[in-house]
């Protein structure tokens, strides 16, 4: 076959350690059909001889699911920051330009420490707490068109890609971020996370919150799962307005 | 109120951008447009603006106290982003790189501007009129930097218009954010012409 000789060209953006200084290295390796960037990963990590025929250390990046529900693989695939399992080699221009997301702090080669979406999560208690002392019995129901909205907001996988793009996450600031904020609408929305609505409404209006967003929008425009991320900003700044009315001159219970 | 402060000096920086700042830009550019009516009707309405009653007042909590606060504040939010429409071209992407970039102009432009008319009355007695603008802007050098400044303030006043609808929580939806850039397009549109014609009115 014709494609035996078809080879692919990668440029990669290498580090070996967290303080080290950056390098690029150039890899060309065997075309295989229905190839995806993770595929090609796992060939350089196969076969570690970059462009020069000079033997190198393998490439380091993370993944997991493979099939785009995890958020582990983000990277920067040619300037876009994407999961590498649903890049397909195929539909990407060459060399195909590897970098790391550069909002968070690079661990190894293309593998990033994401730790400031997560204290983010925990920050404004994105989560609904089910455990008492006793069987609290089953939950409320919900009408199913507002389950079938909310739903769209659970599709989150925190991947980073939002913060990637949002100009006002980055080292001058603490902002959160669209991801952790979308998860305070989720969990606001739903009957059981209602009742701690009030602590959440608090963090996010706390240092680092909603108040950073700039609306560049990027957020909705990069998010791989199409979640309405600035609709649901603008929610929690419709939420925050009417709270901030409402206790204008002090309040004895929070809303 | 203690515990989340900048989330209260965020939202008083976008209320003080349109309530009072943003209104009295508009009604100085109202005022401004007199100009294309001659030097007399100007001057007779700049006359009405000067002796209204409590002026020092009204300058000093309307204008120059909420500006301060907006212009400081501003700057600091300016520098705290890394734009990155280079790499994310996407069009509010740009207003927000163009917000901040014109907020810094429009900075400039003021503090001159005041300093050259305001702040002259209030030192030097400098009589302000029709005379004096039309000094000021017969300089090729200054009438261009003028327009440059009405363009770029008058541009901060309608994005950051835009942004007020979305950080208020007035426009949630994508549609309405959609129609509130037509509408904003719009002031920026009827308020550039109106400072324009103004300045060339002055100059010419």
């Amino acid at each position: 076959m014709a494609e035996e000789n078809k080879t692919i060209k990668m440029i990669i953006q290498r580090q070996d350690s967290p303080d080290s200084q950056t390098y690029e290295e150039e890899f060309e390796l065997p075309h295989r059909r229905n190839m995806n960037v993770i595929s090609a990963l796992m060939e350089i990590r196969r076969n570690p001889v970059n462009a020069k025929g000079e033997e190198t250390t393998p490439v380091h990046w993370e993944m997991g699911c493979l099939e785009e529900v995890c958020g582990a693989c983000s990277m920067n695939i040619n300037g876009v920051p994407r999961q590498s399992c649903t890049a397909l080699v195929d539909q990407l221009e060459q060399p195909i330009r590897l970098t790391p997301m550069d909002t968070f702090p690079v661990i190894r080669d293309l593998a990033v420490d994401r730790s400031r979406m997560f204290d983010s999560l925990k920050k404004v208690k994105a989560w609904t707490p089910i455990d008492g002392t006793h069987d609290l019995g089953p939950g409320e129901r919900m009408p199913e068109s507002k389950r079938q909205w909310s739903y769209e907001l659970s599709k989150c996988m925190t991947c980073g890609v939002c913060l990637e793009a949002c100009p006002n996450v980055n080292s001058k600031s603490n902002f959160i971020g669209p991801a952790a904020l979308s998860q305070v609408r989720l969990h606001n929305s739903t009957p059981n996370g209602e009742m701690h609505k009030s602590e959440r409404m608090d963090a996010v209006t706390g240092d680092g919150g909603l108040q950073n967003c700039g609306n560049s929008q990027n957020c909705v425009q990069v998010c791989p799962k199409g979640i309405p991320l600035t609709t649901s900003i603008a929610a929690l700044n419709r939420e925050a307005t009417v709270n901030s009315f409402k206790s204008f001159f002090g309040s004895d219970y929070n809303y | 109120m203690a515990e989340n402060r900048e989330f209260f000096y965020r939202r008083l920086h976008s209320l003080l951008g349109v309530i009072p700042v943003g209104i009295f830009l508009m009604q100085h550019l109202v005022v401004n447009y007199f100009s294309t009516y001659g030097p007399d009707t100007f001057n007779a309405v700049a006359h009405f603006m000067e002796s209204l009653p409590l002026r020092i007042g009204l300058e000093i909590f309307i204008i120059f106290l909420p500006l301060l606060f907006h212009a400081i504040y501003g700057v600091y939010i300016a520098f705290t982003s890394s734009p990155n429409s280079f790499k994310f071209g996407y069009f509010r992407n740009w207003m927000f790189v163009f917000q901040r970039i014109t907020g810094i102009i429009t900075l400039i432009f003021v503090v001159w501007h005041v300093w050259e008319t305001r702040l002259a009355n209030a030192i030097y007695g400098t009589e302000i009129n029709f005379d004096l603008m039309a000094t000021i802007l017969s300089s090729p050098f200054m009438f261009w930097f003028y327009v440059i400044g009405v363009i770029s303030t008058v541009f901060h006043f309608a994005n950051g218009l835009w942004s007020f609808f979305v950080t208020w929580g007035i426009t949630v939806t994508p549609r309405s954010q959609v129609i509130l850039t037509y509408i904003t397009i719009g002031v920026f549109a009827i308020f550039t012409y109106m400072g324009i014609s103004s300045l060339i009115a002055f100059a010419f």
